[in-house]
């Protein structure tokens, strides 16, 4: 994929390379002390039966922390370190775009079942995003979902999610 | 010899309506899959392996392996005519297959690229048939320490072989394998890393992660550019592709070294994208028009398609004999083997001739028919690259939701999803590969469950795994491969060669 940071289209950026890679880096951290804790608490030495059920995670924990914070170091303190640009805002406007909207339909999904749900979410996503018409963008969500229906509750049998309030529960399905 | 008949086995197992009609299906689906970013080999095996539960588990395999080549023949499409590669193992191809297009010889490129991984495929099949009973014979030795020594080759060849900094290689892994790790223990039944949560009780599934780390994160990575794709038309007639033919044959070299260097890559864990850049690489030192490289020379979409379908099938030998697999997408197929109670390895040969065999008949005919739909169908694909991108999105992202769904049934799956995407994104460009991730993930339980086992047997003594000649000789390897960096360093110290770019150019994804 073509990853041309330095030929960025003129926005400003947002946040250089090597702060996100020092927090990523933090969190990684952070993770391998809490499963060197966990396996500590499950017992990680051995037992008469050979190596305990925290024996395993523990040294991966001891891996996370190990190369999470030499990456911290290196990207604070390196030598090499990047500090272009990690993202800047146009980039950043455009994946948000996608990604808040994805947020907001996996809740709907939770809540009203993943038809109903991925209605919504094409249509709204081709009205705004794409600027097509109220009518042809509902149309065709609802025909990719009657689609979706077909194939998946009728045809191969698998039941998917209908949501906590089962909006659809008229169909019978 | 006995390979040949049960080949013969396999194809009457293959030649039936209804896997005939399965197989057709998939590449179509493969193909497509492979065209729209997004959705990936590996990402679309995983998202419609749960439709397989239907099927019988021949059928299931033989549909998605043709998946499987549908997509690698897929992803060097977009390659050509977008230059954006379909998949991670078209990157390469986009480096001579693009300003061939840009010149006008799209369909040469287009009829180049299709031939060539169809012989880099048959290639890797014939191996196979041929060397897989045998690895599958030879794996009869294999104890718990043997299994360990190979996942930890695996493991370490990654860390030694991957580009960028080899600790963020190992904290890939190393989360992968914590992932793994979340859930009930195998081995004494006690809850791990799931902090009360019941919802964690089941861990964390390879396929979730998959869907959301090459899935979702692609297309996160993918809006960065924009909603615009403005790609070069291509017809494809049958001139063009017959003036190609005519043309090939005078890279006979560049098709055996490519070959070999594929199934090199794919049976040791590569996979294709490492195979298709080594492979270019290598052309490019080794042949005539080398300098000429990146403008437009057929021989450099010829040499990274052919290693990297030779490796994407040659991936599937230490899958099914060993249980190891050599690809993101191999290891999505392995967890398919497993979720259908089939047991990779020797005994795969033995009790399940006809899945095995006939998967492997299918790899012949499934190249074969795939070549002919590819050949006959770029315009039509290329065209549905035209549909809008606010179309296609949403439409993505749904089918990864329900992909994700399908899994277990869990709501919880699906935010992990999103998840995992956000991770995708994120360690994306922070250069951080994605594969050993999902290979500890695959492999974590089953190397750790041959870990403690071999411990068990040892009593504690680390020194088993230089019990046997064979034991120890794998597990030298992979200390070696491990320490790579480090040795070859104070090799060049004491030998100032030719500065060594072409292990610096091989991203692990």
């Amino acid at each position: 994929m073509d990853q041309d940071l330095e030929s960025g289209d003129g926005s400003p950026s947002v946040i250089a390379i090597n702060v996100v890679d020092a927090v990523v880096a933090f969190i990684i951290l952070a993770i391998g002390v809490v499963v060197v804790y966990s396996s500590v608490k499950l017992g990680s030495g051995w037992t008469s039966d050979g190596p305990g059920s925290g024996y395993f995670p523990f040294y991966i924990g001891l891996m996370l922390c190990l190369s999470g914070a030499v990456t911290l170091y290196q990207s604070l303190l390196g030598k090499q370190k990047d500090s272009d640009s990690f993202v800047d805002r146009e980039q950043l406007k455009r994946v948000m775009a996608v990604l808040i909207p994805a947020g907001f339909y996996v809740v709907a999904v939770h809540v009203v079942g993943i038809y109903v749900a991925s209605t919504l979410y094409i249509a709204l996503f081709m009205i705004v995003l794409g600027k097509y018409s109220w009518i042809k963008s509902v149309l065709a969500a609802i025909a990719v979902n009657a689609v979706f229906f077909m194939m998946f509750e009728v045809w191969f049998k698998v039941p998917l999610y209908k949501g906590i309030y089962e909006p659809l529960s008229f169909l019978g399905y | 010899m006995e390979e040949i008949n049960a080949l013969f086995q396999g194809f009457a197992v293959v030649l039936t309506p209804m896997n005939v009609g399965l197989m057709m299906v998939g590449i179509i689906l493969g193909v497509l899959i492979g065209v729209l970013p997004g959705l990936g080999g590996a990402n679309g095996v995983a998202i419609l392996l749960p439709l397989t539960f239907t099927m019988s588990p021949t059928s299931a395999i033989i549909m998605l392996s043709c998946i499987y080549w549908g997509a690698l023949f897929g992803g060097a499409i977009t390659s050509i005519l977008f230059n954006i590669p379909g998949e991670p193992w078209s990157v390469a191809t986009t480096f001579d297959g693009y300003p061939m297009a840009q010149q006008g010889r799209a369909g040469e490129a287009l009829a180049g690229a299709f031939t060539s991984s169809f012989v880099g495929a048959l290639v890797a099949v014939v191996m196979i048939t041929f060397l897989a009973p045998m690895v599958a014979r030879f794996a009869l030795k294999f104890g718990p320490p043997e299994y360990f020594a190979v996942y930890f080759l695996t493991f370490c060849s990654f860390i030694g072989m991957g580009k960028g900094s080899p600790f963020k290689i190992l904290a890939s892994m190393a989360l992968g394998f914590a992932l793994a790790a979340v859930g009930t223990d195998t081995m004494t039944g006690q809850l791990r890393l799931t902090f009360g949560w019941a919802e964690l009780m089941r861990g964390f599934d390879f396929l979730i992660a998959v869907i959301g780390l090459f899935g979702i994160g692609e297309i996160l990575l993918t809006m960065e550019e924009g909603l615009a794709f403005s790609g070069k038309s291509a017809k494809i007639n049958p001139k063009v592709v017959i003036e190609t033919w005519k043309k090939l044959p005078r890279y006979w070299l560049t098709y055996i070294r490519s070959s070999l260097i594929g199934i090199w890559m794919g049976i040791t864990p590569g996979g294709a994208t490492p195979a298709s850049f080594m492979s270019y690489g290598i052309a490019k030192k080794m042949s005539r028009d080398g300098a000429k490289f990146g403008t437009g020379q057929l021989e450099g979409v010829v040499a990274p398609e052919t290693a990297a379908h030779a490796a994407g099938t040659s991936a599937l030998l230490p899958m099914l004999a060993l249980g190891i697999p050599g690809s993101p997408t191999a290891a999505v197929l392995l967890g398919g083997l497993l979720i259908w109670g089939l047991q990779p390895g020797p005994l795969l040969f033995v009790e399940q001739k006809d899945f095995v065999w006939g998967l492997i008949a299918s790899m012949y005919l499934g190249n074969l028919a795939g070549l002919i739909v590819v050949l006959t169908t770029v315009p039509l694909f290329a065209s549905i690259l035209r549909i809008p991108f606010s179309i296609i999105a949403p439409v993505i992202i749904v089918i990864c939701a329900i992909g994700a769904y399908t899994v277990h049934g869990a709501m919880l799956d699906i935010y992990f999803m999103l998840l995992f995407g956000v991770v995708g994104y994120l360690f994306k460009k922070l250069d951080y590969p994605l594969a050993p991730m999902v290979l500890a993930l695959v492999l974590g339980d089953k190397a750790e469950d041959s870990f403690r086992q071999a411990m068990l047997v040892s009593q504690g003594e680390v020194s088993i795994m230089w019990s046997n000649p064979l034991v120890g000789s794998i597990t030298t390897l992979a200390l070696i491969l491990l320490f790579w960096p480090l040795i070859s360093k104070a090799l060049k110290k004491i030998r100032p060669g030719a500065p060594d770019e072409l292990i610096e150019q091989q991203p692990v994804d």
